[in-house]
């Protein structure tokens, strides 16, 4: 991992392609040319893109978005998405409404 | 807060295989699910499975899961239905979520078996509502009756993509093309043969440019890609479809497993960010297994084999068994998996070009760009032989663990042998009495009965048929060839639907002879649907 948090790396200028404004994360309604343009203002792990851009942050949790993030994140930063770490795993693993969580079980 | 000796997350194949195991040893055990029904995937699976018997070949997978969730049941396992897992803290804590309340459960060992989520891959327009997962289409098919689309395109030829392609045309969607990106078909050829029979075109090395609609898709273009993936100008093709079926792989759902603490990896064999796991299953945490696709992607017969093997190893744990049990009741298991594990889809082979047989043979140009062999070709496999009188074909050319055809033939005129992943022989040394039963029990429905003796000018044609409706003795319809392309007239002139043929039905044709060789499928003429 060291290689990537390399922050000195350089990545060229940053070009607008073609279907940048496709969204990728569908929950949270962020496009590709936003995660494209993070990468490059320093974003380098799919931990800091999230925190960053709310990728992954929505309903689904990342199920549908993860690995396509992190493509896009790999090819920016011109590495295989296999040297990128999936983003934290965190309770709760599914969404849980506010009222749902305060609300325990008390035992008998 | 409650305890239990395991607490199983999942109630899909592997776990519940994995409480069957733990709770015939003696462990008080709880599986949480976050569905409303159990079962996880196998419900949805209509078709025959693959292996041996001991891997329960030939049964289909909602009758399997019926029998693990009666077993389990009668176990005395709570399995427990709309609980959601939100988090495994430290001595093995459970905390799930069940109707409008957090509950905390106590496992002394914890089984995770979350299984995989689909994966999904983005163009233009993949957000209009049309554009579903294969899963997702089969999930509306075969829980909620409920048809996907009229005109479907699959993106995927991998066994998902193809299985969910011909349960589609089951169940009367028109598949307008399987497309892929590879330009090898990536699912069991025989998978594919029984789509390609139907009439469904394959585009290997092609993908999809865009999905079209304004507020819903109503086609989709795709173009072939070069070496570099991307698109070589001038070969764009559209389609009109309501229906766009991404089947793209499926990544492991370890999220749980790493929120644990369990030692993580990246394996792009295994599927992507799986737990670090011993061969029981054990992962970095003593007392926390995997099974089933969350330790990587395979299909459910290993899911369930790795489940028990992960039930009998937490027995072993908490001391409800000695050592030697485990070690020789795991072995068996083991030696059980091993055998899934074999021939030309093994996981170790996966990416690899095969080319040939591991008898010699060489595996088939056109089944794996076109999804069907070649006339000329299929004389070659030992399945195929020209004799007197009925007797089967058998158009098996790859090497894939399934050996019911062996096991069905009442007079021993298939011979497989110990390996299950060998090509079937057919010995013509002895009579078949052609009831059928091999065209039957064979998963991949590449198994035809054939008779050029029954009349002079004509031969008879069996083959098996799970559309309905049935077509009628005595109407008249085309024959079509492995391609799906029409190549005479034929008749029906007998349909025969017996239970332990487990709704497969065989379809008997009356075609000229020189048709007998071409002639792999039928089409009613009235319409199907």
């Amino acid at each position: 991992m060291g290689k990537i948090n390399e922050r000195t790396r350089d990545l060229g200028h940053f070009l607008e392609m073609a279907d940048d404004d496709i969204i990728i994360c569908r929950c949270e309604e962020v496009t590709k040319g936003e995660i494209r343009r993070a990468v490059h203002e320093g974003m380098f792990t799919l931990q800091e893109v999230r925190k960053f851009l709310r990728t992954g942050m929505g309903l689904c949790q990342g199920q549908t978005c993860g690995k396509l993030v992190k493509g896009i994140i790999a090819r920016e930063l011109n590495i295989s998405p296999n040297e990128l770490e999936s983003s934290t795993g965190r309770a709760p693993m599914r969404p849980v409404e506010m009222q749902v969580m305060a609300n325990e079980r008390k035992e008998g | 807060m409650k305890r239990y000796d395991l607490i199983i997350v999942g109630a899909g194949p592997a776990g519940l295989s994995a409480s069957i195991e733990a709770a015939k040893r003696g462990l008080s055990v709880a599986i949480f699910d976050e569905n409303s029904r159990p079962g996880g995937q196998l419900f949805k699976q209509v078709h025959k499975f693959f292996g041996s018997k001991e891997h329960k070949a030939k049964i289909r997978g909602f009758r399997i899961g019926d029998e693990l969730l009666s077993a389990a049941n009668a176990l005395g396992v709570d399995v427990v239905l709309n609980a959601i897992v939100i988090g495994i803290y430290q001595n093995k804590e459970v905390v799930v979520n069940i109707d409008d309340e957090i509950v905390h459960y106590k496992g002394d060992t914890v089984i995770v078996a979350t299984g995989a989520s689909e994966n999904m891959i983005n163009f233009r327009g993949w957000t209009l509502p049309g554009v579903i997962g294969a899963g997702a289409a089969q999930t509306m098919m075969n829980l909620h009756g409920i048809k996907p689309g009229e005109r479907v395109l699959m993106l995927g030829s991998g066994n998902v993509g193809l299985v969910v392609s011909y349960q589609l045309l089951q169940a009367g969607c028109e598949v307008v093309a399987v497309v892929d990106a590879a330009p090898r078909i990536g699912g069991y050829g025989v998978h594919a043969a029984k789509v390609a029979r139907t009439g469904v075109p394959f585009y290997l090395s092609h993908t999809i440019i865009k999905a079209v609609g304004d507020k819903y898709v109503t086609g989709v273009e795709i173009g072939e890609v070069d070496k570099e993936w991307k698109i070589i100008k001038g070969t764009e093709k559209y389609f009109n479809v309501d229906t766009i079926c991404l089947a793209v792989g499926l990544s492991p759902m370890s999220q749980l497993l790493q929120m644990a603490g369990c030692d993580i990896v990246e394996d792009p064999k295994r599927g992507g960010t799986v737990p670090v796991c011993n061969h029981y299953g054990e992962t970095s945490i003593k007392g926390i297994y995997v099974a089933g696709d969350v330790s990587g992607i395979e299909e459910a017969s290993s899911a369930m084999i790795e489940g028990r093997i992960a039930g009998i190893a937490a027995s072993y744990y908490l001391g409800y068994i000695e050592e030697d049990e485990l070690i020789k009741e795991a072995y068996e298991q083991e030696k059980s998996l091993e055998k899934l594990r074999q021939g030309m889809f093994a996981p170790e082979n996966k990416g690899k070009e095969i080319l040939k047989t591991d008898e010699g043979y060489d595996v088939s140009i056109s089944l794996l760009r076109n999804g069907y062999l070649d006339e000329r070709e299929v004389d070659k496999y030992p399945g195929v032989k020209r004799t007197k009188g009925v007797h089967p074909v058998i158009e098996c050319s790859q090497n894939i663990p399934c050996n019911p055809c062996q096991d069905s033939c009442p007079k021993n005129c298939i011979k497989i042998g110990q390996d299950i992943t060998a090509l079937p022989i057919f010995d013509d040394t002895t009579t078949c009495i052609g009831c059928g039963m091999c065209v039957a029990s064979c998963s991949g429905q590449a198994i035809f009965l054939i008779d050029n003796d029954r009349e002079k000018e004509y031969s008879y044609v069996t083959i098996p048929y799970e559309f309905l409706p049935l077509p009628e003795v005595g109407s008249k319809g085309d024959a079509l060839d492995r391609s799906g392309a029409v190549v005479c007239e034929a008749e029906v002139v007998e349909v025969k639907s017996i239970k332990a043929y487990d709704k497969t039905h065989l379809v008997t044709i009356k075609i000229p002879k020189e048709m007998s060789l071409s002639t792999r499928f039928f089409k009613q003429l009235k319409e199907v649907y």
